[in-house]
This record gives C-alpha cells, structure tokens and sequence, in this order.
C-alpha cells in the first residue's frame, strides 16, 4: 500500500479487480451487503455475496410507464438509472409488527420484542437515494416522535454511493439539487471509469468509516488525470439530464391553486393505483392492520405501507375524505412539493425520476408542474379563498 | 445469490416507545348516554396511575383482537385517575368498546394532540358551540371553567342535538343550565311530542349568548358542516378568525404524525390538532376533498 493517507476528503483510486476486496472487508465486519444487481427483468436492491452479483455490463432504458434491461457498454458495474425499489424497503421495511399480545384472563399482555435488525452495507447508491435518506432522516428520525424501526436500522449503516455517469430517462436531480454527485450522507463514494484497457472506480472518503474500510483495499491515491476523468464523466451525466422540474415558488404556487380547474385535466388519467408511492424513496404513508391467530389468543398490530390513492386511505365513518382521483392525485403532489416543506423543511421530491418510469399511464411530475405554472401564467383566474402567505421560510431549504 | 427483503418477511418489533403500545385499563363502569352512545369509566389496570391530559386532547383505544380508534378525552382533566371516554357505537371497533363491561380490559396510548385554548382565554368571554357527540370533547372545558370560574368572563354553553333523544350528559346539562356560572342553551334540529325546548340547528342559539366579540375565545366542535356555518355567525357577530378554534376528525391510525392519514395541507390532524385556530386552518377548510 501507499503512503497515501485515507482521510475525510480525499480521493484514492480502487482498480475494479480488486473491488471483491470491499464486499470481503464488509462482509468481515458483519455487515449484509445491499446493492444492485438483476433481478425480475430490472436492477433492484438485493442482498449481494460478491462483486459477481452486480449488474455487470447491464444497463437500462427509461421513459414514462417504460423501463427495459439493456446490454450496455463492456462491463461496466454501475451504468443505470434507479430501480423501482430505494432504500426505504431495507430501512423503514414495507411490513413490520409494532407488538404482539396474548390474551389473558384479566384482558391482554404485550409480548416483548427484542430482535436485533440486520446491520446493512448498501453498496451502488444513486445521490438521489442518499437525498431521500437525508429526508426520511428529517421524517422518521426528528420531531417529537421518532420511529424505532427505521432509527434502530439506519444508524448502523455503511454507504457506498456511485456517482452517476449515466442520466436516466425520467430523473432530474439537477433541478432537485440531488445530483448526480454525492456530496454528503456515504461513508465512500464511487465514480466508475471504463477506459480501453483500464477499469476503475475513484473513491471519496466521507467518513471515519470509510476510510478504515478503505484502507484495508488495495488502493493508491487519485491522481489529477483520474480526478478529472471522474468529474468529467458526472458533469456529462448532468448535461444529459433530460428532465426539468423548476421548483422556484412551488410551495405557493401549489397552495394558491389547490382548486384550480387544472387538477381535473392533471389527474384524468391517474389510475389510482398508487404506484408512485410505492416506488417513491420519500414516502412514509403506513397502515395498520391488527391481526389475531386462528385461536384468537395471539393478536399483532401490523404496520404496512400504504399509499394516499386508495380510498381507505381517508375513510372516516360515512365516507372517504378524498373520493376523486383528481383529490387524491392533487393530495399527493401537494404534500411532495408543498405541505412537505412546512412539516419538515425540505421538498418530498429528490428527482429519482421512479414515479414517472413505473406510473402504468406515464403520468410525468414535471410536465404536471410546468403545466400548472403555464396555465398560471396565462392568466387563468385563480379562485377565491387562496391561502396566505405563511412565510417565505422554507422557499430554498431543499439542498 | 441475491435475495429480496419481501413482503413475507415480516420485520419483528423492537424496543417501542411507551405511545406506540396500548396500556391497559380497566373498565370500572359503562353509562348509556343514548341509544347508541356510552360514557366509560376507565383506571389502569397495573399500577394506580394517572393520565394526564389537556381538554381536547384524544387517546387510542384497543380492543383485543378487533382494532383501535381515536376517541376524544371527556372527561375532567383536575382527575386524572379518572379516565372518561365517550364512545358512539358506528363500526366494529367501536362497537366492540360499547359492548365492554365493568372488569372489561380496554388498550390506551396517548393523550395525543393539541388542546383547547382554555390558558389563553382567561380573562376573556368564552363561547362554547358543539353539535351532536362534539359535546364530548368539550366536556372537559367545561369541567376547566367551572373549577376555575372567576377567571373567565361571561361564558355560554351552545349545545345542539339532531333530536331530544340524541341529547347527552342530560343531568350535568340541566344541572348547568339551572346555575348562573354558565348560560347553557340547548336546541334540536327536530323535535318531538313533549319537547319545549329550542327547534333549529345551533347557530341559531348564537343570538342567545351575551358575549363581546372584541374579547371572547370561542370554542368550537362538531360535524365539519355545523364548524363551517357557525364560524360564519361568530365573524358576523364580530368574533376574529384568531379568537375561534374548530376540532377537525380525520382518519388517525398513529397519533403520532406518522402515518399520515390525517393530513389536511401542511398539518397533521393527530399532532397539529385536533384543535387549530381558525385562521390558521382556514386556507384547507371547507375546501372539497382537501
């Protein structure tokens, strides 16, 4: 090994060879290793046992309600977009049982619960990913209540982003300031570099942890050439991002509109199905469903993802709050790029670009909103009743 | 080979935080208030505890098996070893409530949310305007007030009921309406044989109140239709939107903010509420399908 210090900071050079390296120090230090790899005719998370279960020399094609698993160019580990699952599925996982109880003669007893969860290495992480991390920090984590599941998870994990090289067909982090360079929240991040006769990845360290874990690789310290080739490869990423979504008053433009006649034309193709919750790393909607075994004696309070399209969803007695698709589909774009930023500081919306990919009609949030501030800016009234201005606050608070 | 964290792997609890578990308590006794609706008397089962909470403030309550709802605290927040909850009997769970009797097991997590402006009030006039089983969340104002009578000025209880029979808490209401400390009106939307009192939805009973609009609080709770038009007759009468407080009822599975069901706009009914100041709820209320 070098001289090479492996501090906060700094840049090494990992040649792809020895990247087994990282999966076997991981692995050493008890951790499951999530990463990509090819699973059901997409690259989803999965548990991974070696650099061989990355998608190697695949990539992907993305459009509204469009996504195919293509060949791509050589071998290149991490040349994709994102795939329909996040993060969200290891750290705040889609069923958990909050309790169990028994029944007793007097009533109910709550069995107590102590299991360990897994301690996750998430391997190949987009920016953007990392972002919807960073808010479901803000989420589940702040405020008055955190959530024991995702806190128990989250704090035990270890980060290797990949800085994207490659834009995907329905992103837009730069509008989001998400990416596609990771600037904080990994222990290292990776840039992959596919040259005639040399494949690398130049490494960033981010953490205390990352650089032990690095210095157990063999590696050497970046040099200006092998910088510059990793900036270049992700400033060209950006420059062919082919999505924009102009988030400049959004928070107003949203509220001051919310019975606008735009809503009908916006949602009359919504499905209802909910898929864009589902693949939205951001997302944190729940249910509970309390359960009793066939003996009734066992009862457990379930605690399942849901999604703010399905009727139940707002069901108080005599009806749904929210009947509509228009209602529903307003609801959920309204919290993402509104009401999110006065309860937590910050958009719901990182730019991953997943709700228009896997929207079964190709409903597209950003041709939604630019529709919106097109239809304001022609003029159309704005009906009665519009909210005051709460503060300019939160305007410029997602970083 | 990779593998995927699944539906069918059910992530087992850990170490939860005291609000995210039932509690349980002991029916002591159950009081029919109407057909339908039933006044339980609650003490924890274990230790004898208390529950302190806030007038507006609800809890969750459990049964074994069936499930949980958000049920308002009715009860007088000077006891809190004395849990009061008031149950209309309208789905299984709480129907299941309604059918417990005394020695029954009830799960409890909470009190959760905002409470009514009782603090901020003193001083000044109150008005209280509740329509139908809004009556229970508001029990416990009343309770605040009484223990504390000289610190308010002039205070009047609107109370409306769909018809005589639907009228709860009857003895503590003609108790209170035959005392000088709280001017107590009561209206039906219909009445029948034998009934002498007031006919007509309870914004009609706002006339009634002697009250100066420049200084009162007013304190308001019932179906979102009864919210609305009484808040119109209170600004008419010259009360401001940042004197009246609405309780809003959504769908509320945590009361933690978490799950978000309950949300209207930025808030969070379950956390931000139940209880808002009207004018800061006023840009999502009365909006269709908000």
């Amino acid at each position: 090994m070098t001289g090479f210090p492996a501090k906060i900071g700094s840049r090494a050079v990992l040649e792809r060879r020895n990247l087994q390296k990282l999966f076997d120090v991981l692995s050493t230090q008890g951790y499951r290793i999530i990463g990509p790899t090819v699973r059901d005719g997409v690259i989803a998370y999965g548990e991974l046992s070696s650099v061989d279960d990355l998608p190697a020399g695949w990539t992907d094609e993305q459009e509204g309600a469009f996504y195919r698993l293509k060949k791509g160019e050589g071998n290149a580990l991490f040349h994709y977009g994102t795939g329909p699952d996040s993060l969200k599925r290891f750290l705040y996982p889609p069923l958990v049982r909050l309790w169990k109880a028994r029944r007793e003669d007097s009533g109910f007893r709550i069995v107590e619960e102590n299991d360990e969860p897994p301690k996750y290495a998430f391997i190949g992480v987009h920016p953007c990913d990392l972002h919807a991390v960073a808010i479901q920090d803000k989420v589940l984590m702040t405020g008055e209540y955190a959530d024991p599941f995702y806190a128990l998870r989250r704090r035990k994990v270890f980060v290797v982003a990949v800085n994207c090289v490659k834009a995907g067909g329905t992103c837009f982090c730069v509008s989001m300031k998400t990416g596609p360079k990771a600037t904080a929240g990994f222990d290292l991040a990776l840039t992959e570099i596919l040259e005639e006769e040399r494949h690398y990845l130049v490494a960033e360290i981010g953490s205390e942890a990352g650089a032990s874990v690095l210095r157990e690789i063999p590696h050497k310290e970046a040099s200006a050439s092998e910088q510059a080739a990793a900036e270049e490869a992700v400033a060209e990423a950006a420059r062919r991002m082919g999505r924009v979504l102009d988030i400049t008053g959004i928070r107003d433009l949203l509220y001051e509109n919310l019975e606008h006649p735009f809503w009908d034309e916006a949602a009359h193709r919504c499905l209802t199905c909910g898929n864009c919750t589902m693949v939205c790393p951001t997302c944190f909607c729940t249910t509970v469903e309390d359960v009793t075994d066939l003996s009734g004696e066992v009862a457990a309070r379930l605690r399942r993802w849901d999604s703010c399209f399905t009727g139940e969803f707002t069901y108080i007695h005599g009806g749904s709050v929210r009947a509509s698709a228009r209602s529903r589909y307003r609801q959920w774009l309204v919290h993402k790029l509104a009401a999110w930023l006065d309860q937590f500081g910050t958009l719901g919306c990182v730019g991953c670009g997943r709700c228009i990919t896997w929207c079964p009609v190709g409903i597209d949030i950003t041709a939604v909103a630019r529709a919106l501030r097109e239809k304001k800016a022609a003029g159309l009234p704005a009906p009665a009743g519009t909210p005051e201005k709460q503060g300019d606050r939160h305007e410029h608070a997602c970083r | 080979m990779s593998t995927h964290a699944g539906e069918k792997e059910i992530q087992t609890s850990t170490r939860l935080p005291a609000l995210m578990v039932p509690h349980r308590f002991y029916v002591q006794k159950v009081k029919r208030e109407t057909r339908d609706t039933y006044t339980l008397e609650l003490q924890p089962q274990n230790t004898p505890g208390e529950l302190r909470f806030a007038p507006g403030q609800f809890n969750m309550l459990y049964v074994f098996g069936v499930g949980e709802v958000p049920i308002s605290i009715s009860g007088d927040p000077a006891r809190p070893d004395l849990l009061l909850h008031t149950v209309r009997a309208v789905g299984a769970v709480t129907k299941a409530i309604c059918r417990l009797k005394p020695g029954g097991v009830l799960g409890v997590r909470g009190p959760f949310g905002a409470h009514w402006p009782v603090e901020e009030a003193a001083g000044a006039d109150v008005i209280i305007v509740a329509g139908g089983i809004g009556l229970a969340p508001l029990r416990p104002v009343v309770y605040h007030i009484l223990s504390g009578r000289e610190r308010y000025g002039r205070v009047a209880l609107l109370y409306g009921a769909r018809n005589p029979d639907e009228i709860m808490y009857r003895r503590e209401l003609s108790h209170w309406t035959e005392r000088p400390e709280i001017d107590t009106h009561i209206t039906v939307d219909k009445a029948e044989a034998g009934w002498e009192g007031n006919v007509g939805v309870v914004t009609t009973l706002i006339p009634k109140a002697e009250f100066d609009p420049q200084a009162t609080v007013a304190i308001v709770c019932g179906p979102e239709i009864m919210m609305r038009f009484t808040v119109i007759e209170l600004k008419k009468r010259g009360v401001s939107e940042e004197k009246i407080y609405i309780s809003m009822e959504r769908n509320m599975q945590c009361g933690t903010g978490s799950c978000g069901h309950c949300q209207i706009g930025p808030y969070f009914v379950c956390k931000d509420g139940p209880v808002f100041r009207f004018d800061l709820i006023q840009p999502f209320f009365g909006k269709r399908e908000i």
